[in-house]
């Protein structure tokens, strides 16, 4: 890829990751820390594609390590997300903002 | 297999990408945040599904057996963790994340020899390894398994100063020789960075610092993209990179504080909420 398509992707990627997040409320700050955990997770891919390339026993067991510790941050990211998100259905009304990350916090409706 | 054309491999991509944009999206309100989970999971299976499908993969069944074994590993943990936990599982899974990354990006310096990849490496490597390290002392914290006040000592400054310049100069000897020795120091000195990183926050602020880790982690995927030259990791790690910046600012000042007096104020002599 040419650096000046690179640069391209990424200076527009920031700019939708500032904008996308730009207005939560605080008492979504940890679910979604927890999604956004998640979503880099994604090395997974990068993970899978070096130890599907490498035939070097000490060098794929570096990779397989990397492959199951990335699966972990993906999979227990998504699971961790949506059962903090559950915990939110069929709550009362939160009383007052909890401090963000202090325990999960709550969704008023 | 190479089932997928490089066309199609990359429209693939795109639908992920597009998948996690709208998961950062549903998350930040709350009518829409459990399907914005569930569409981020979404794009994260399609795109590990075209991985198996658009490069020639050597050794898939240790593969898949490794998959099984971290999601076998996470996924009881993420179940049965109580919800006070939960800001110190984000945390682990944050770490694992990081490290995972670093060991991509060592991996690859023995395939290139271009100076622009290089330095994505150690960037890769030293943001990973910062990242992997920081979140396993804010788990420990959270957990109450070592103090959760600032853990200060005299000369704390000049220690994460030498650190911070000796895993620079290490950086640049990897850099230019592409050694291993000088890789393995590099790792070494970026867990130790992260470790000073977090040993004088409080633990009331700990959950900001994860919060910003996270975006550390994301900022070490992007890096990763370029080394692999994988567009999706550039998008996905820029992504996150990007929303963390701005979610840990905006718990930062949730809490009515600042970000650099949550990790520089022990140093200034200043105190942290602990």
């Amino acid at each position: 890829m040419d650096p000046v398509t690179l640069l391209t992707v990424v200076v527009l990627a920031v700019f939708v990751g500032f904008e996308v997040v730009s207005k939560v409320t605080s008492k979504l700050h940890t679910p979604l820390m927890s999604g956004a955990n998640a979503i880099h997770g994604i090395i997974l891919i990068g993970a899978i594609i070096v130890a599907g390339q490498t035939s070097d026993p000490w060098l794929l067991t570096v990779a397989i390590i990397a492959v199951v510790l990335a699966t972990a941050n993906m999979v227990g990211g998504f699971v961790v997300t949506d059962r903090m998100l559950e915990m939110f259905r069929g709550r009362k009304p939160a009383k007052a903002d909890t401090p963000a990350g202090a325990g999960t916090g709550e969704v008023a409706k | 297999m190479s089932v997928l054309t490089p066309e199609w491999t990359a429209l693939l991509y795109l639908v992920s990408a597009v998948c996690f944009i709208l998961a950062l999206k549903g998350l930040s309100s709350p009518r829409h945040a459990r399907r914005g989970n569930l569409i981020g999971s979404a794009g994260a299976l399609l795109a590990v599904i075209t991985v198996f499908l658009s490069v020639k993969l050597d050794n898939i069944p240790l593969i898949l057996a490794a998959i099984v074994v971290g999601s076998a590993i996470a996924v009881p943990i993420a179940r049965k963790v109580q919800m006070t936990q939960m800001p110190q599982l984000v945390g682990g899974f944050n770490g694992v994340g990081g490290g995972a990354a670093a060991l991509v990006a060592v991996l690859e310096l023995g395939h290139n020899v271009d100076v622009w990849v290089r330095i994505a490496i150690v960037f890769t490597m030293l943001v990973g390894a910062i990242s992997f390290s920081g979140s396993a002392i804010t788990v420990l914290k959270l957990q109450e398994l070592m103090t959760t006040r600032p853990v200060l000592f005299p000369g704390l400054r000049w220690v994460m100063s030498i650190a911070v310049l000796a895993s620079l100069a290490s950086a640049v000897l990897v850099v230019v020789t592409g050694s291993w020795i000088w890789a393995v120091l590099l790792l070494i000195l970026g867990l130790g960075v992260g470790v000073l990183l977090v040993l004088p926050v409080g633990g009331a602020d700990v959950p900001i610092v994860i919060s910003l880790l996270n975006a550390f982690t994301g900022i070490a995927v992007a890096a990763s993209g370029i080394v692999l030259e994988n567009v999706l990791l550039l998008v996905a790690g820029t992504l996150v990179g990007a929303s963390g910046t701005i979610l840990t600012m905006a718990m930062a000042k949730a809490m009515g504080r600042g970000v650099t007096g949550i990790l520089f104020g022990a140093f200034k002599g200043g105190s942290t909420a602990g």
